[in-house]
């Protein structure tokens, strides 16, 4: 395992991180950026831009081709499969199409991540509907997935990405499906998360949304970063 | 920690197991069709080993003495014979037995009957009716004897062996039975992959509607065991039901096949055996079902683990 050079207010850096495809799909070319810890980053580019696979990068999903990515001092593509298991625990994310487990209840599907770490009954009967309620799902505890509406369907994949408090909120694209109301709904609990204390990136291509949040904003371009400023605007 | 993550797999096993309603019907039925002819093979072989054990019980040889042999004589051949581990039985028939059951035989041939009475001395030598353990082994057995006709040294005991007479027929016979049980575990073993491969491939495509769960489940933070665990459990648990679907299936179809069956192949009948080794054949299809089931699940998911 080899240790993070950069600074230590950094809790995510990655160093000159290269992924290539195929020899003429360069899907990553050299990106460098670090991100502090309880910053929120929103990362803006248009479709092919690199965006998801930099977050897929940072989940130790894909391997990069060159360079490294660090979470605090670890180099995660150096991890083993176990402490990759470890390692994605202290990660919440959320996905455009939501990625719910079809075949259990909102309780379960929050219930899961917190049983996946080894978490006590007494614990997950006590923080599910607490995490439930606080995204506004408290009186659709039991329904299914297929039962929710789009934006209901969102707070339920946040309300699992945050019940093991990560330290750390991966957000991909995660309005991409839902409707202005829904939209901002979201953009305000991605908000609170990083009030009280969790680093959150976030990818979109709402300008309505980056806007709004008045945060740092990345933009990436064929594989490279072409702009990275605080209290950023969307422009492309 | 390891019993709190094995009581929450086998929990979700079974809600899974309850919850996919279509796919588990689907499953179920698959693995029920391929343990039952499973378990088809099994009475295959049961009726097929009975029948050619009663042809083999057929085949003997004779030896038929001289009258004049001593009966001490015989009494030490036969001992000899059944030192041999070719032999299976040796039955002595003496002489007064024999022109017993010759007369039995013919008790309503008056004819017959009365030019017995005409002789003065009983006619029928003594005889050896001898089994081997198996058909091939026939032809040791009269070499033994002819072997035997020869070193005892000028006057010999023994009159006629028949095997000589019947060494085409014996020979033809061993050698179709030797093909059948060749053919039959063939078959069996051909039938049996490809009853493997079927309830693998139903699995498979049981746990490819699962594949995003999986990932989601892997970038939640879950570990292969416990990712695993429940697919394994529903795996199981398909085996399972079918097993103890394809059980009581046979009960029917077993009392309509038993008059069929022992018509055809001559004495087996398939309900006898199907309630005698009820046991073995539920121990048979339940293990089985366990086991593919488990392990096609098992090896299913292992694909979608990468991630």
């Amino acid at each position: 395992m080899t240790e993070n050079p950069k600074k230590n207010g950094n809790i995510i850096h990655f160093d000159n991180v290269k992924k290539m495809y195929m020899e003429n799909a360069i899907a990553l070319d050299g990106v460098t950026l670090s991100i502090g810890k309880n910053e929120f980053v929103s990362i803006v580019g248009h479709s092919g831009a690199g965006k998801t696979t930099l977050l897929k990068m940072l989940l130790a999903e894909e391997k990069p081709t060159d360079g490294k990515v660090y979470f605090n001092t670890t180099d995660v593509h150096s991890l083993n499969r176990k402490n990759i298991t470890y390692y994605r625990r202290k990660i919440g994310t959320v996905f455009q199409d939501f990625r719910l487990i079809p075949s259990k209840t909102a309780y379960e599907n929050v219930a899961f991540a917190m049983e996946a770490c080894g978490r006590e009954d007494r614990e997950i009967e006590l923080d599910v509907p607490y995490v439930l309620d606080l995204v506004d799902l408290g009186n659709k505890i039991w329904n299914f997935p297929n039962e929710l509406s789009g934006g209901e369907k969102q707070r339920l994949a946040i309300a699992r990405a945050i019940v093991n408090q990560p330290e750390v909120l991966i957000a991909d694209e995660p309005t991409g499906n839902l409707d202005p109301i829904n939209t901002y709904e979201i953009a305000q609990i991605l908000k609170k998360i990083n009030n009280i204390g969790t680093t959150v990136i976030l990818t979109t291509h709402n300008k309505g949304v980056i806007d709004s949040l008045n945060s740092r904003v990345v933009t990436m371009e064929n594989g490279k970063i072409i702009r990275d400023n605080e209290n950023g605007k969307y422009i492309i | 920690m390891f019993w709190m993550n094995t009581k929450r797999i086998v929990k979700y096993g079974f809600i899974n197991f309850w919850r996919n309603g279509f796919v588990t019907l689907a499953s179920i039925l698959i693995m029920t069709v391929t343990l039952f002819i499973m378990g088809s093979l099994i009475f295959l072989g049961a009726i097929l080993d009975s029948s050619l054990n009663q042809i083999k019980n057929k085949v003997d040889i004779n030896v038929y003495f001289v009258t004049t042999a001593p009966e001490e004589d015989i009494i030490s051949l036969k001992s000899s014979l059944e030192q041999l581990s070719e032999v299976s039985s040796v039955e002595y028939v003496s002489r007064e037995q024999a022109i017993e059951e010759f007369k039995k035989r013919h008790e309503n041939d008056q004819l017959i009957l009365q030019a017995l009475q005409e002789l003065d001395d009983n006619p029928l030598g003594a005889h050896f009716n001898i089994r081997a353990k198996e058909t091939s082994q026939y032809e040791s057995i009269a070499t033994f004897l002819e072997n035997y006709q020869t070193s005892s040294g000028g006057v010999s005991i023994v009159d006629k062996v028949n095997f000589f007479q019947n060494k085409i027929a014996i020979e033809k016979l061993s050698n179709i039975i030797l093909s059948i049980d060749k053919l039959s575990f063939g078959v069996i073993i051909v039938f049996m992959i490809i009853s493997i491969l079927i309830i693998f491939n139903t699995i498979r495509l049981a746990i490819y509607t699962s594949r995003e769960e999986i990932s989601v489940m892997k970038l939640v933070g879950a570990g292969n065991f416990y990712v695993r665990g429940p697919f394994v459990i529903e795996g199981i648990m398909y085996g399972v039901s079918s097993a103890l679907i394809a059980l009581a299936l046979f009960y029917p179809v077993t009392i309509w096949m038993a008059p069929l069956t022992e018509d055809f192949f001559g004495g087996a009948n398939i309900f006898n055996y199907y309630v005698n080794n009820f046991a073995q054949i539920f121990v048979v299809l339940i293990l089985s079902g366990v086991f593919l089931g488990g392990v096609s699940s098992y090896l299913a998911v292992k694909k979608y683990l990468k991630i």
